[in-house]
C-alpha cells in the first residue's frame, strides 16, 4: 500500500472529488436525465401584493408537447416553512413577485415556456408594503389574514442586568443605526429537482438541498404521504452557502408534476430566476448603544433589530439566535438588553446565507467598539483587548466559552497590519473581530450526523453518512480523519453522501458544523472498526490491544515493527471463515450543546470560534472607489485538519465578505429585483480582490473537536464589512452606517464632513 | 429551419443538425453528451461554459452553433492526453482551486487558452486573464496560485 497514512491531520490534502471536478466529469443537476423526462417551468406573479382572481390555463393546455399544468386550485398540500405560512402554489392571493401561480411540464422547456407566457391571469392589485418600518405602523396593509401588524410571533428578547441605569452611569456611551441590505447567494449552478415517482408510489427527488433528511420529512408533511415513501438524492452540489437550507416550492411543485404526468420532471432555473427566486440574506435595520466607563471597561449594550422577513417565513427566521450570539458574547458586557423582530412585507423571502445574521450584528457591533474607542481616548485595539473574552468563561447568554485565542487574533493582526504606519492620502486602517458557532448549532431537536464505516476484504473504507458536501472539502476532511484513525491512506477511502436510503441521519450542511459534527461521528465509526479488529490483531501477533499501532494499511506492534500484519488480512480473517462476519462500525456524534431557552440563553454550540481581521483601504476622493491594499485575518480554528482547505474557506470568504461591504446589494423596486445578472449584480472577480492577502491560524485544540478543529467555514465572512467601514471611517473620517459602501455613499459621506 | 454543421470536438468528427438558434453549448451538452462544460447564465456573463474554439477560449453560450461549424473545439473533457492531466488540472487539484467546482471547467479551459499564449504569466496577466469567470467559492487566490504553478512547469 502507498500513500502517507500517518501525520495526514494538519497536511495538505487536495479534495476528494477534485479529479472529478477538473475532467469534467463531475455530475452536477442539469447533468441529470431519465429516459421520458419532461421539462418543468413555473409562471410566477406580475404584481407584488393582488389577489388572483381568475386562471385561464386552456391556451397553455393546448401547446403541443404540454402534459400538465397545475394551479393553486387543482392541488391539495400543505403550506411550507417554520410559520407553515408559504403554499408551495399559490391560490386566493400573491405576496411577492417571485410567487409561483402555476407550473408547465412539457417534453421541452420551450414548449413549457410557450405555455407559461399563455396562461392568463386576472389579478386584482392589492396595496403593498416594502418597507419593515412602515408594515409595523398602524393601518399598513397586512399580507396575512392572520398576522396582525404584519409582526411575527417569532420575536426575540435577551435581558441581563439593568442597561438603562448602566447606560446612563456609563463615562462614554455611542449610539447609532446600521442597516443592511438583501444581498442574495449567486451560487454559479442555478437551482435544480428532478423528480420520479416509480410504480409503488415512492418519489425519488433529485435535488441540491443542503437538509436531505430534512427535506424528506418537509416532503412528507406537504404531500400528505409517509417520510418512507421518499428518497432523497443529491447530485454534484454547485454552491450552497445556506441558500438551500429550506424546502422550496421549486421542489414540491417539480414532485407533483411528475405525479401527475407519470413521468420524471425536471426544473431548471434560468440565472434570471436564480436572481430573483431565490433566498437573500436579511436586511436588518440595527439600533444599538454601547457604553463604557473611564477607563475604558465596556458597561452596557442595548440593541434593536428589525428585520425585514419578506413575504414567507424560511429557516432563517432563526438568525437572530445566531446574530445576537457576538452582539452579547464577543466582548464581555455584563449588562444587556436586545429585542430583534422580524416583519412580513412584499419583498423576497429572507433565507440563511454564510454567518447567519452573524456578519449585520458584527457590522454593528464592531463600528461601535471602534467609536466607542475614540470617544474615550483609547487606542481602539488596546481597547479590545481591554474587553475581549478569556478561555474558560461564561457568557451573559450562558455560552460556556472554553478554548479561546481572540486575545492572540486581535495581537496577530495589530502586529501585521502596522496601525502606526503613515498613510499615503485618504489611507485608513481597520480591524473587527467576531464570535460564532464553532461546535454545531443546536436550533434543531437533532444537531447529530451518523456515519457508518464498512471496511472491505481489500482495504477499501467506505463512509456512508448524511454529511452533504457543498464544495466545502467536509468529505475530505472526513476521509483524512479516518485514514489518520485506520492507518490507511486517504486514496483508500471512499465518502458517499448523496442518498437518503444509504447514509444515516444528518441534520443538514450549516453552521459550520460539517467538519466538527461528521468528524467527530467518524472518529466513533473509525474506533468502532479498531475495536471489533483489534483482538484479531493482537492474538495473531502476540501482544495486548493496547500495544497495537495502526499505520501503512497495516495493524503492528508498537515498538517492534516487524511484527506487523495488514489490516485487509485481518479483515478477510474475520470474513471468510465459518459463521464469519462483516468489519462495519458506527458512529453517531450529538454535540454537547443545549436548545436556546426563550429568555435566550443555553450553551447553543459546544464550542465557539473567535477571529479577528485587518485592512488597510485607499479611497479615490474623486470617485469614492474603495481600494483595499492589504487584508490579514487571524481565526482560532482548533486545530488545522487540512490547510489546503482552510485557505479555501477563508479566502473564498474575504471575497464573498469583501462582496457584501463594497459591492453586492440586490436593488429591489416595488419589490423587483432590478439586478438580474451577473452584469448588474456585481460579485468581486479576481483582479478586485485584494493584492496583498495574510491568514493566520492559531491553534488551541479544542477538547471537543476532531483532532481539536472548530469549525471555520462561516467565521472568514462575519468581520469583514465592519473592518472595513473602520478602515474607511479612518480614512475619510466619517463614519458609514449602511452597506455596502459603495462609490456614491462614500462620497455623499466625504461631501457630509463638515 | 434546421441546418447541419460539423464540427471537430476534442479531436472526434461531428455532424449534426440544429435549429439555427441553438448554442454551441447547447450542442455540447444536449446532443453530444459532453456535460463537463457547465452553463452558468447563459448570457455571456460568468464564464462557466468555455471552450476552445480554433484555440481562442470562448462562452459556449453565445456561440450560435452554425457559426462554429467547420471549428476545431476543446472542451474540458478533451484536455487530459494519453491518460495525463494537463498541467493546469493537475495544478488546480493540487493548490486546492476546486471547492464545488461548477466554475472550474470554464476556468480551466481559460487559463489553458492564457498559459499558450503566456507560458509563464505575471500575476497581473492571470488576474486579467481570468476577468470572464466567475467563482463564487475560492476568492480566486488558490486559482491565481494554481495558474502560476502550471506556468512554472516545463
Ligand atoms: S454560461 Fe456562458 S458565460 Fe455564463
Ligand atoms: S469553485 Fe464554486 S464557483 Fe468556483
Amino acid at each position: 500500500m502507498s500513500g502517507k497514512t500517518q501525520g495526514l491531520i494538519g497536511s495538505r490534502v487536495p479534495k476528494i472529488d477534485a479529479w472529478e471536478k477538473v475532467t469534467g466529469t463531475a455530475r452536477y443537476g442539469h447533468d441529470i436525465t431519465l429516459p421520458g423526462m419532461l421539462h418543468a417551468r413555473i409562471l410566477r406573479s406580475a404584481h407584488p401584493h393582488a389577489r388572483l382572481l381568475a386562471i385561464d390555463t386552456r391556451a397553455a393546455r393546448r401547446v403541443p408537447g404540454v402534459k400538465v399544468v397545475l394551479t393553486g386550485d387543482g392541488v391539495t398540500c400543505a403550506n411550507l416553512g417554520l410559520m407553515q405560512d408559504h403554499p408551495p402554489l399559490k391560490s386566493g392571493k400573491v405576496r411577492s413577485i417571485r410567487d409561483e401561480i402555476a407550473a408547465v411540464a412539457a417534453t421541452s422547456e420551450e414548449a413549457a415556456e410557450e405555455a407559461c407566457r399563455l396562461i392568463k391571469v386576472q389579478y386584482e392589485p392589492l396595496p403593498a408594503v416594502f418597507d419593515p418600518l412602515e408594515a409595523m405602523k398602524r393601518g399598513a396593509p397586512r399580507i396575512h389574514d392572520k398576522v396582525k401588524g404584519n409582526l411575527l410571533s417569532f420575536n426575540y428578547r435577551f435581558s441581563s442586568g439593568d442597561v438603562d441605569s448602566a447606560l446612563s452611569r456609563s463615562a462614554h456611551v455611542v449610539e447609532g443605526t446600521y442597516t443592511t441590505r438583501f444581498v442574495t447567494h449567486a451560487c454559479m449552478e442555478p437551482c435544480f429537482a428532478l423528480a420520479s415517482w416509480d410504480p409503488q408510489g415512492r418519489l425519488l427527488l433529485h435535488s441540491t438541498t443542503q437538509i436531505p433528511y430534512l427535506l424528506q420529512g418537509h416532503m412528507a408533511k406537504v404531500l400528505g404521504i409517509p417520510g418512507s415513501a421518499i428518497r432523497i438524492k443529491q447530485p454534484v452540489i454547485g454552491g450552497a452557502f445556506g441558500s438551500k437550507l429550506d424546502t422550496y416550492p421549486y421542489e414540491v411543485i417539480t414532485a407533483l408534476l411528475a405525479r401527475e404526468a407519470g413521468r420524471p420532471v425536471r426544473l431548471l432555473y434560468s440565472r434570471e430566476e436564480e436572481f430573483v427566486c431565490s433566498p437573500t440574506r436579511q436586511p436588518m435595520i440595527i439600533k444599538m448603544a454601547t457604553g463604557c466607563d473611564a477607563d475604558g471597561k465596556l458597561t452596557a449594550r442595548r440593541c434593536e433589530v428589525i428585520l425585514d422577513n419578506g413575504a414567507y417565513t424560511s429557516w432563517g427566521i432563526t438568525t437572530p439566535h445566531i446574530m445576537l450570539l457576538g452582539i452579547t458574547s464577543l466582548y464581555r458586557v455584563e449588562n444587556v438588553l436586545l429585542t430583534a423582530q422580524s416583519v412580513y412585507t412584499n419583498n423576497p423571502t429572507s433565507g440563511a446565507f454564510r454567518g447567519y445574521g452573524n456578519p449585520q450584528g458584527t457590522f454593528a457591533n464592531e463600528q461601535q467598539m471602534e467609536a466607542l474607542a475614540h470617544k474615550a481616548g483609547i487606542d481602539p485595539v488596546e481597547f479590545r483587548l481591554l474587553n475581549c473574552n478569556q478561555p474558560h468563561s461564561v457568557t451573559p447568554q450562558k455560552f460556556r466559552i472554553t478554548t479561546c485565542a481572540l486575545r492572540e487574533c486581535i495581537e496577530t493582526c495589530r502586529d501585521s497590519i502596522d496601525f502606526k504606519a503613515p498613510k499615503e492620502g485618504l489611507e485608513g486602517v481597520g480591524m473587527a473581530s467576531m464570535f460564532h458557532v464553532a461546535g454545531g448549532g443546536r436550533v434543531y431537536k437533532s444537531d447529530g450526523c451518523g456515519v457508518i464505516a464498512k471496511l472491505d476484504d481489500f482495504a477499501r473504507l467506505t463512509l456512508m453518512t448524511g454529511a452533504t458536501e457543498i464544495g466545502t472539502g467536509s468529505d475530505t476532511a472526513m476521509a483524512m480523519i479516518a485514514a489518520e484513525e485506520l492507518g490507511l491512506p486517504v486514496e483508500n477511502v471512499s465518502v458517499i453522501n448523496n442518498d437518503t436510503d444509504v447514509g444515516p441521519w444528518d441534520v443538514g450542511i450549516h453552521a459550520s458544523r460539517t467538519t466538527f459534527i461528521a468528524g467527530n461521528a467518524t472518529i466513533l465509526a473509525a474506533r468502532d472498526i479498531k475495536a471489533q479488529l483489534a483482538p484479531h490483531a493482537a492474538e495473531k501477533l502476540g501482544c495486548t490491544e493496547e500495544e497495537l499501532e495502526w499505520f501503512g494499511g497495516a495493524i503492528r506492534v508498537t515498538g517492534d515493527h516487524d511484527r506487523s500484519i495488514p489490516i485487509d488480512k485481518v479483515v478477510r480473517s474475520l470474513h471468510f471463515r465459518e459463521q464469519g462476519k462483516m468489519v462495519v462500525g458506527k458512529g453517531f456524534y450529538d454535540p454537547p450543546n443545549e436548545f436556546q431557552a426563550r429568555d435566550m440563553t443555553g450553551n447553543v454550540s459546544s464550542t465557539y470560534a473567535f477571529a479577528t481581521h485587518a485592512c488597510r483601504v485607499r479611497v479615490d476622493p474623486e470617485t469614492g472607489r474603495i481600494t483595499v491594499l492589504k487584508f490579514v485575518a487571524a481565526h482560532d480554528v482548533g486545530r488545522v485538519i487540512n490547510p489546503l482547505g482552510l485557505d479555501g474557506q477563508i479566502e473564498g470568504a474575504i471575497a464573498q465578505g469583501l462582496g457584501m461591504a463594497l459591492t453586492e446589494q440586490v436593488r429591489l423596486d416595488q419589490g423587483r429585483m432590478q439586478n438580474t445578472s451577473f452584469l448588474d449584480y456585481k460579485l468581486l472577480m479576481a483582479r478586485d480582490m485584494p493584492r496583498d492577502i495574510e491568514l493566520h491560524y492559531i491553534e488551541t485544540n479544542d477538547p471537543e473537536g476532531p483532532y481539536g478543529a472548530k469549525g471555520v467555514s462561516e467565521a472568514g465572512i462575519i468581520p469583514i464589512p465592519a473592518a472595513i467601514a473602520n478602515a474607511v471611517a479612518d480614512a475619510i473620517r466619517v463614519r458609514i452606517h449602511d452597506l455596502p459602501l459603495t462609490p456614491e455613499r462614500v462620497l455623499e459621506a466625504i461631501k457630509s464632513k463638515p | 429551419m434546421r441546418v447541419e454543421i460539423t464540427l471537430t470536438v476534442n479531436g472526434d468528427p461531428y455532424s449534426v443538425h440544429v435549429e439555427p438558434n441553438r448554442t454551441l453549448l447547447d450542442v455540447l451538452r444536449d446532443d453530444l453528451g459532453l456535460t463537463g462544460t457547465n452553463r452558468g447564465c447563459n448570457q455571456g456573463d460568468c464564464g462557466a461554459c468555455t471552450v476552445l474554439v480554433d484555440g481562442k477560449a470562448m462562452n459556449a453560450c453565445l456561440v450560435l452553433a452554425p457559426d462554429a461549424d467547420g471549428a476545431q473545439i476543446t472542451t474540458i473533457e478533451g484536455l487530459a492526453t494519453g491518460g495525463r492531466l494537463h498541467p493546469i488540472q493537475q495544478a488546480f487539484i493540487d493548490e486546492g482551486a476546486v471547492q464545488c467546482g461548477y466554475c472550474t471547467p470554464g476556468m480551466i479551459m481559460t487559463a489553458a487558452a492564457l498559459l499558450a499564449a503566456h507560458p509563464d504569466p505575471t500575476e497581473e496577466q492571470i488576474r486579467n486573464g481570468i476577468e470572464g469567470n466567475l467563482c463564487r467559492c475560492t476568492g480566486y487566490e488558490s486559482i491565481v496560485r494554481a495558474v502560476r504553478a502550471a506556468g512554472r512547469k516545463p
